[in-house]
């Protein structure tokens, strides 16, 4: 790692970018490594902020009847009297679902890792087009902007559900929250759509073009598939969600009648005609399923990083993880209708969207037992990050399986818009997502900030994490079972529901002290900037890419020539190697002493070469 | 350089809870009361009408704990803020401010508390390193047991929660179709039961098992094509039965013949903000139609009574039902989409503005019947909303009640029909204004 050869690559991009001031280094930079903090600390902080309010609901659940005066103090009218009002309840839980889906675990997670690792492990100067994506960061951070000044305005954000079904979202009479609230919902939504659009355009063209001599597609690490294959996903759904925003927006605005027919609001006839609902849910649903695999699939490929690495053995079944990612790519795209099972859309239609939902289990389970196989005779060293790795497979198998109930047609017909619902999302997606983000936070920390993270803050954080997150949602499953519908404001209306307050208080002091858990982590983040113990250039023994890199960020990331690629990047413990990593960088001529004959790829000399070298050392590499 | 930036820290940090203690010495002085008759505070919160303890508890309970000033005991000061501070002066209690303090003080605590212990630790470290006796894997070691702990830890929970959650929620459908659903449901949890724990069982002790150790090496093993054909096609296989059993069970509820569909009993329901109307066909056993535009403070359901057969239809306070016979339920919505749900029956079923949607069941328990098995002379059937749809969504119900086809007989004919005098007026009236104006039509031409 000679910094002395300077390509002439590198020495022009350094002059062009020789006086860097502040504005250029850290607020409008087009460089990825930095684009790919900004993302991460913009949704850290909305994590922070989605967090907060999904304590306020849960407090409303467990003490329906107290009255909190401190509430008062900060939410004024929304909390009058220290109680929560209803309406502002569902205002809660709307932009805490919309601020968790879209900019923690779309934006926060793909954004972060995509903008940090494509370039990285691929052995890229910087991403196909810089400029894309600093605009990409800054149409989400005003988005973001715009969701929580929603909060400020007299009738309150949006309370229709993150779902936002018409006519309830539509019609401003039916609930506060859908007068200004919503339009400024529409906007950020809006901006974000478009910020996804820069990002995952950039992203697939940068993974196609820019991959250094040797990087082959089927020598990219895991992770480098899964944010591609999530790129092509954001791609082709998220311009759908788009139409149907602005479809809304012209009912809303305009007077126009795409989803409103037939309505009687508060005794007034609306003159709307020969729109439908459905039509709503349909366009919603189109972005909004394949949404959950663009949450899951970069949490899936880190995890398949993280775990591979720190179980110092191969990642198992790398072409079937490939092909799963590949499978659930496809599939993503044609069962959106199990959302609507019973929303009257046509019974034998329901009746296909259960088929392929049920066929998307099968590469799930795949992906679970390959990880668990990984595991199996490794030599597994429990970083923090292979902690929250081993968490989100935990949660990725536990959330997954109740989704063979709600996929299975006839059984949702029980549990639809109950709290089985609810459990089941929150594990697969929310917290197996924010699990992969958080594992590949963790382990990627040293290569974005130079600086080791506190470890045993990690592991207190991973235990408080990962009990209170079990005993919030996994209680949840019995309370759907029983039929209580989710988005309830008191489970006190009904005697059959009065029985489950007392879980809600047993879950809603596991969210708070797991919430206060997260102080370790914020703590941990930040302080280590700053004074985090200094990293060496390959802390974890990895082999990809990004870890031949310097420590000190440059521009360019690599000082001389991008190193070009010779082997995928799991060669872990490979038998006949001293080390028990070697890094993708290293020319199989220079480990003779491990190579197979399938390595040689067919390369004749290499393969002659190979068959000297193991009859004088007495090796049998068939195999 | 650390060292200097944690004394620093420290220093800091001593400071900010020095000022904290000083303002926070009301708070404390009350929380040490509570703390005295914390088991004074339980008994009190249980009582129901306690309204000393009412009054204490509704002016200045805490964010988080309701029941921590809540003792008729506690001190004076406590009291008298209490009585000064009534809720119609709209002015928040100064005691709020100080348990806020109060509570800002525990997590400052707790936070010291954690940091101390780290710093403890590492000192421990520290000093084995320097003795020589530093073993890097001891720590690699602990987590691995832990996660051996979480693991024996999650089975007995998942067992508790099943066992005691699962009793409470578990009650058998009363329909007939909600058999084949209960059926499948159990079926689905044996299976999944066994998945989860044995995939948590590998994932774990894998975990613990493999955990590192100093002299061992990771085995090889990047593939093994058979292994991953067969756990591709197992769960294929199981996939394929549970679809094949869903989808013909799911056909079954929804694809019911025509002729069944007429000869089922029929009813209507309409949802609005908060609340269901159920509209019966009369003697002539047809439910009228029904126009929006028609809508009027007194026609608010919107009957469009020139169609006779809306004549006779009957408004019913409840939605009540005989038992064994087929019903079919007409769902619609006045203004926006509400779920008509009925957990005891597996029934839901979407309702849409604009459109109706349907869904035929029969029930096999009556009310009684349900209330001598649940061992509950309260227990009643529910519909209840679950498709959000405003503030008081979460209290959107309708009582159902299952009786014998006599009894349901009688209940009918007790029910007030929609066509009320009034709008038998006010329908005449119309009647005659349109008879006019097409006779002055007629006459014009």
């Amino acid at each position: 790692m000679s910094t002395t050869v300077i390509s002439h690559d590198a020495a022009h991009h350094g002059h062009d970018h020789h006086h860097e001031t502040f504005l250029t280094k850290y607020v409008f930079s087009q460089d990825h490594k930095m684009i790919a903090k900004q993302f991460l600390i913009t949704g850290i902080v909305m994590a922070v902020f989605a967090m907060l309010l999904s304590i306020l609901f849960r407090i409303q659940l467990a003490w329906p009847d107290a009255e909190f005066p401190i509430l008062e103090v900060f939410l004024g009218k929304w909390a009058e009297g220290g109680r929560i009002r209803p309406d502002f309840f569902l205002s809660l839980v709307t932009i805490h679902g919309t601020m968790m889906v879209f900019f923690v675990l779309t934006a926060g997670l793909s954004g972060t890792f995509s903008n940090l690792l494509i370039p990285y492990q691929l052995g890229a100067r910087d991403m196909a087009s810089p400029l894309m994506n600093m605009l990409s960061y800054w149409f989400f951070f005003t988005a973001c902007v715009i969701m929580v000044a929603s909060f400020f305005v007299e009738s309150g954000p949006a309370s229709a559900g993150w779902t936002i079904y018409p006519p309830l979202s539509a019609v401003p009479t039916a609930i506060p929250g859908s007068g200004l609230g919503m339009t400024l919902w529409l906007i950020s939504m809006a901006l974000f759509i478009a910020s996804q659009v820069l990002g995952g355009v950039n992203y697939i063209s940068t993974v196609l073009n820019m991959r250094t001599k040797g990087m082959e597609l089927w020598k990219m690490p895991l992770t480098i598939w899964a944010f591609f294959l999530t790129a092509i996903v954001g791609l082709l759904s998220f311009p759908v969600l788009v139409s149907a925003v602005v479809l809304l927006f012209f009912d809303r605005s305009v007077g126009t009648s795409f989803y409103l027919s037939d309505l009687v609001v508060g005794g007034t006839i609306l003159p709307n005609e020969g729109g439908s609902p459905i039509l709503f849910q349909h366009l919603f649903w189109f972005l909004g399923h394949p949404e959950v695999y663009i949450v899951v699939m970069p949490a899936l490929g880190l995890t398949s990083e993280v775990i591979s690495t720190n179980s110092r053995k191969p990642i198992f079944g790398y072409h079937a993880m490939v092909y799963s990612l590949v499978g659930i790519t496809v599939l993503s795209f044609i069962v959106w209708g199990h959302h609507m099972f019973v929303t009257g859309m046509s019974p034998f239609l329901g009746g296909v969207f259960m088929i392929t939902t049920l066929i998307i289990a099968v590469p799930s389970a795949v992906k679970a037992f390959n990880y668990i196989a990984t595991l199996w005779r490794g030599n597994i060293r429990f970083t923090p990050a292979m902690m929250f790795a081993i968490g989100m497979v935990s949660f990725f198998v536990s959330g997954g399986l109740t989704g063979l109930y709600l996929g299975n047609a006839a059984l949702d017909i029980n549990l639809h818009d109950t709290y089985f619902v609810v459990a089941h999302f929150h594990l697969v997606m929310g917290s197996a997502s924010i699990f992969g983000m958080l594992s590949g936070v963790y382990h990627w920390y040293p290569k974005m900030f130079g600086r080791m993270m506190d470890e045993r803050l990690g592991y207190f954080h991973f235990w408080l994490t990962f009990i209170g997150a079990y005993l919030v949602f996994f209680p949840m499953h019995f309370m759907g079972i029983d039929g209580v519908p989710r988005r309830y404001y008191a489970f006190t209306e009904f005697p059959f529901m009065e029985k489950w307050v007392s879980v809600n208080i047993l879950v809603t002091w596991a969210a708070i002290v797991s919430a206060v858990g997260q102080i370790a982590f914020l703590w941990n983040f930040f302080a280590s900037i700053w004074c985090g113990k200094r990293a060496p250039q390959n802390p974890w023994n990895s082999n990809t890419l990004e870890w031949t890199t310097p420590v000190e960020h440059i521009h360019g990331n690599w000082p001389g020539e991008i190193p070009s690629v010779y082997r995928w990047p799991y060669d872990y413990s490979k038998p006949g190697h001293d080390a028990d990593f070697i890094p993708q960088t290293v020319p199989h001529s220079q480990t003779m002493s491990s190579n197979l004959i399938h390595d040689w790829e067919g390369n004749e000399y290499g393969i002659a070469a190979q068959r000297v070298y193991d009859k004088e050392h007495n090796r049998e590499t068939e195999g | 350089m650390k060292f200097k930036l944690n004394n620093r820290f420290k220093s800091l940090f001593g400071g900010l809870l020095a000022i904290n203690l000083m303002l926070a010495m009301p708070a404390l002085a009350s929380m040490q009361d509570t703390v005295a008759d914390s088991t004074q505070v339980e008994q009190t919160a249980a009582a129901p009408a306690d309204s000393a303890a009412a009054a204490v508890d509704s002016a200045a309970a805490p964010a988080a704990d309701s029941a921590t000033v809540a003792a008729a005991s506690s001190s004076s000061s406590t009291a008298s803020t209490v009585a000064a501070a009534p809720k119609e002066e709209k002015k928040i209690d100064p005691q709020v401010y100080k348990n806020l303090l109060y509570y800002i003080l525990v997590l400052l605590v707790i936070c010291t508390v954690v940091a101390v212990i780290g710093k403890v630790h590492s000192i421990y470290a520290l000093t084995k390193r320097v003795s020589g006796k530093y073993n890097p894997l001891a720590n690699n070691t602990l987590q691995a047991a832990l996660l051996f702990v979480f693991l024996i830890a999650f089975l007995a929970f998942t067992y508790y929660s099943y066992a005691v959650w699962g009793a409470w929620s578990w009650r058998p459908a009363a329909t007939e179709h909600g058999k084949d659903i209960d059926r499948m449901f159990i079926i689905t949890t044996i299976i999944i039961t066994i998945v989860l724990v044995l995939v948590h069982i590998l994932l774990l002790t894998f975990s613990f098992i493999y955990r590192m150790r100093a002299k061992r090496t990771a085995y090889y093993y990047p593939h093994n094509d058979a292994i991953e054909r067969l756990w591709t096609i197992v769960p294929a296989v199981v996939l394929t039965i549970l679809v094949l059993f869903g989808f013909f069970t799911w056909r079954s509820i929804t694809n019911i013949p025509e002729d069944l569909k007429k000869s089922a009993l029929q009813i209507e329901v309409l949802g609005e903000q908060f609340q269901w109307t159920i509209r019966y066909p009369g003697t002539d056993g047809v439910i009228g139609k029904r126009n929006y535009k028609l809508t009027t403070p007194t026609n608010s359901y919107g009957i469009d009574f020139n169609d006779k057969s809306a004549w006779d239809d009957i408004k019913g306070d409840e939605i009540v039902i005989p038992v064994n016979k087929s019903v079919r339920f007409h769902i619609m919505s006045k203004d926006i989409i509400h779920s008509f749900y009925i957990p005891d029956f597996r029934v839901q079923i979407n309702a849409v503005p604009g459109m109706t949607n349907y869904f035929q069941f029969t029930p096999t328990v009556t009310t009684e019947e349900m209330r001598d098995r649940q061992n509950d002379p309260a227990y009643d059937f529910y519909m209840l909303c679950a498709k959000i749809c405003g503030s008081s969504h979460y209290n959107m119900k309708k009582k159902v009640i299952v009786v014998t086809e006599a009894e349901y007989k009688e209940w009918l004919s007790k029910q007030a029909k929609f066509f009320t005098e009034d709008l038998q007026k006010e329908f005449a009236q119309n009647a005659d204004n349109t008879v006019k104006e097409t006779r002055i039509a007629a006459s014009l031409n």
